[in-house]
């Protein structure tokens, strides 16, 4: 049999997230090259400004501050914390109350643009199925990674932590066995990371590039010089004969 | 000195008839599609009224436009560059789609469709949104035309400051005018200024703005940022979009849509050189009402050899500068001042300016009690208030209105002497500071308006930043996926089209 020894967990934790990855970067890169013309934000506040404001500033606050706490927490070398001298139970504390605290606040927000997104008339008729179903996964997750912060309060000691650490940190540095770092964990842990990795699969091809985009505004936007643009067919903006400025 | 050179428009405001052709001709070519259906890149509005967006004009409500800070820096109404980036999540200025109007059709095929009945079938209307009944239509693209609603509804008419405008609710006061409006192609416009991707720019050899529709990322600033509201975002394709001064037509010499169709012939194209290096300073001046002037002193003389010589150093085409020298936006603006900006006080130094409107004489029953200067009625009798055109056109100042309004009565009075009575009247053009000869040519630009004086559009010089061989053959427009054959049933990145049927074979 080809799948005699077929081992769901290798094939999640140590293969999915190499699939997903793999995805990810070439899907990005080939829908920026060839369909500029769908890479939006897809916003629909015109259509509806009821429950977007509010849902929306407390969904992106709070999924921003959940993303970059996973990827400081998780991708954050283990030497280094232990040579800043940070205990592994204080950093969990710090994830549990930072992560919980925003992810409340991201739940609260993508409920009420989930609400808005399935029961508005005029949201509803216009949303794709990608942009129904990212937000419901998005939505699912983050009540799961929420109910893992309940698990997590039983064992405070860090030890769960830096097993994840040790798991992400392998698969970014190529080392093929770190599958088994997860193989223990409780379910739910595990269907969180399934899940994340779903999610990053799908990331190229749903609405979710806005948010490359988004990262990078805020460079192209503060370092562009003074506010107006101008835009020239011509080769050299100014002629070779006119005297320097 | 940096000149350079933009195609600029006058809407004589004395002759619009509010007939809506331009509306509808540019509908037809530009927004006659999904997502775009309730916006006019051109609209006729009826003034005294609220107009299209409702209470677009109210810049404390929508945050459009330019603020002067306390340093004397300029930065947008709606927050400088960072707080633009904290609203990317939620837009509080953005306006909604129904303050523009829920866009409607109605079942036309009910019609011929409807089975017998005791009454005539009618064509209800359906939401162009839901595709839902619509029960009543609350609003349209043209609300409150011909002073359609009650007088306090369209009296919250932001013109109306410091006038007292109870009595225009009168029957006997009642006073309108035509407004059509379409993008401004500022010189400094808040639109570009606002957009965090850079999507929007203005073209360095026409001036004309454009939204590049593959950089834009739908964060909607623009729309926000635009005083005049007129940066549309299409809901169906996630992205902004904007009149685009017909810049295909404009770069073969002609004029946009709604100028080449206009009945009235109310409309003008041509050239302005411009000082680049002046802008800033002249829409940061202190007071709004020096902005009017602030924003002439920005533009060249293009009978000036200085400038001739400067604008050939810049690269602006001998033709151009010729264009510039016959425009008739200089004449019009320049020579005769008879034609404003719109609302400068936004500081965006605005590139459509328009001629503001004779009235009838007030109370004209009364005739003999018309106040009048010699042979011409006093301006201060027209039924249009100097003051509500001040607003809209002057940021307040009356003068400059008073002095285009006089002219004007004057080339009629000047006119009228010559073809009636034989008389050539110089005292009549030397008491509002212009001569015989320059009446007479106000009066074959803006009464006669040939369409050779109206439109002084020279073509585009691509032949100088392009090689046209390379162009041959080549695909020209397409959505951006590359030449493909045209026919595209989506992409795996989603976006759904629908494809052009295609003939099948039948026995």
């Amino acid at each position: 049999m080809l799948f005699a020894n077929f081992d769901i967990n290798y094939f999640i934790f140590g293969v999915m997230p190499y699939v997903a990855l793999t995805v990810l970067i070439v899907g990005c890169i080939a829908r920026y090259e060839r369909d500029p013309f769908t890479w939006k934000s897809s916003s629909s506040q015109l259509l509806r400004r009821k429950q977007l404001i509010w849902g929306s500033v407390l969904f992106h606050v709070g999924i921003l501050t959940v993303f970059f706490g996973h990827l400081i927490g998780l991708f954050t070398p283990l030497w280094l914390i232990d040579a800043l001298g940070v205990p592994h139970g204080l950093k969990q504390w710090a994830a549990v109350v930072i992560g919980g605290a925003a992810g409340i606040a991201a739940l609260i927000g993508a409920t009420m643009l989930l609400h808005r997104r399935l029961f508005d008339p005029r949201i509803r008729i216009h949303s794709s199925f990608a942009d129904i179903l990212i937000l419901g996964l998005i939505w699912l997750q983050l009540f799961v990674g929420l109910g893992t912060i309940i698990l997590t309060l039983e064992h405070m000691d860090g030890v769960e932590m830096v097993r994840f650490m040790t798991w992400s940190q392998s698969v970014v540095m190529l080392k093929l066995n770190a599958w088994a770092q997860v193989v223990d964990v409780h379910w739910l842990y595990k269907f969180h990371i399934l899940l994340g990795l779903i999610i990053v699969t799908l990331f190229p091809f749903t609405r979710l590039v806005h948010m490359i985009s988004g990262l990078a505004a805020p460079f192209r936007y503060v370092l562009r010089p003074g506010y107006q643009l101008v835009r020239s067919r011509r080769k050299q903006t100014r002629p070779a004969h006119e005297p320097a400025e | 000195m940096k000149v350079r050179a933009q195609i600029g428009m006058v809407l004589n405001l004395d002759k619009c008839i509010g007939c809506h052709t331009c509306s509808v001709t540019c509908k037809n070519v530009w927004t006659s599609r999904d997502g775009v259906e309730y916006a006019w890149f051109n609209n006729v509005e009826t003034k005294p009224g609220t107009g299209y967006p409702t209470d677009w004009e109210n810049q404390a409500r929508w945050n459009g436009g330019w603020v002067r800070t306390a340093a004397g820096k300029l930065q947008p109404k709606q927050g400088g560059k960072w707080r633009i980036l904290a609203n990317l999540f939620g837009n509080p200025s953005l306006p909604e789609i129904d303050d523009y109007y829920e866009p409607f059709d109605f079942d036309y095929d009910h019609l011929k469709s409807a089975p017998e009945m005791n009454a005539f079938p009618t064509a209800r209307p359906r939401s162009k949104i839901t595709g839902k009944r619509m029960e009543k239509i609350e609003k349209g693209p043209n609300w409150d035309e011909i002073l359609g609603g009650e007088f306090a509804k369209r009296s919250e008419d932001y013109n109306f400051e410091g006038i007292q405008k109870e009595i225009y609710g009168e029957y006997e006061n009642t006073f309108m005018m035509y407004l059509p409006r379409l993008c401004e192609h500022c010189l400094n416009p808040t639109c570009v200024a606002s957009c965090p991707s850079g999507a929007i720019y203005k073209r360095e050899e026409d001036g004309i703005v454009l939204i590049d529709q593959e950089k834009c990322r739908g964060w909607r600033m623009c729309v926000s940022g635009c005083p005049y509201k007129k940066v549309y975002y299409n809901w169906s394709t996630g992205k902004s979009e904007k009149c685009t001064l017909c810049y295909p037509r404009i770069e073969s010499g002609n004029p946009t849509v709604c100028s080449e169709t206009c009945v009235g012939r109310i409309r003008y194209l041509g050239v302005m050189l411009y000082d680049a290096d002046k802008i800033e300073e002249a829409a940061s001046v202190q007071n709004t009402t020096d902005l009017y002037d602030a924003q002439l002193g920005v533009f060249l003389d293009p009978h000036d050899p200085e400038v001739i010589a400067a604008a050939q150093a810049n690269g602006v085409p001998q033709d151009w500068i010729k264009g510039a020298q016959n425009s008739p936006i200089w004449k019009m603006a320049m020579d005769w001042k008879v034609a404003f900006p719109l609302h400068p006080e936004y500081r965006t130094l605005p590139m459509v300016w328009y001629i503001p409107p004779l009235s009838p004489i007030q109370n004209a029953a009364e005739a003999g009690k018309i106040g009048s200067d010699g042979d011409m009625p006093d301006v201060k009798n027209l039924r249009i208030p100097v003051k509500y055109l001040a607003n809209m056109l002057t940021a307040g100042d009356e003068a400059p209105v008073v002095t285009a309004l006089e002219r004007m009565l004057a080339m009629r009075s000047y006119m009228r002497a010559k073809t009636i009575e034989g008389v050539q009247d110089e005292a009549i053009a030397e008491r509002v500071g212009l001569s015989g000869r320059m009446i007479e040519d106000m009066y074959k630009i803006m009464a006669l308006a040939d369409y050779e004086d109206r439109f002084v559009i020279p073509t585009t010089h691509r032949e100088q930043v392009e090689e046209a061989y390379d162009l041959r053959g080549g695909c020209g427009f397409t959505d951006g996926n590359g030449c493909s054959s045209g026919i595209s049933k989506g992409s795996l990145f989603g976006g759904s089209k629908k494809p052009l049927k295609m003939p099948t074979e039948v026995m």
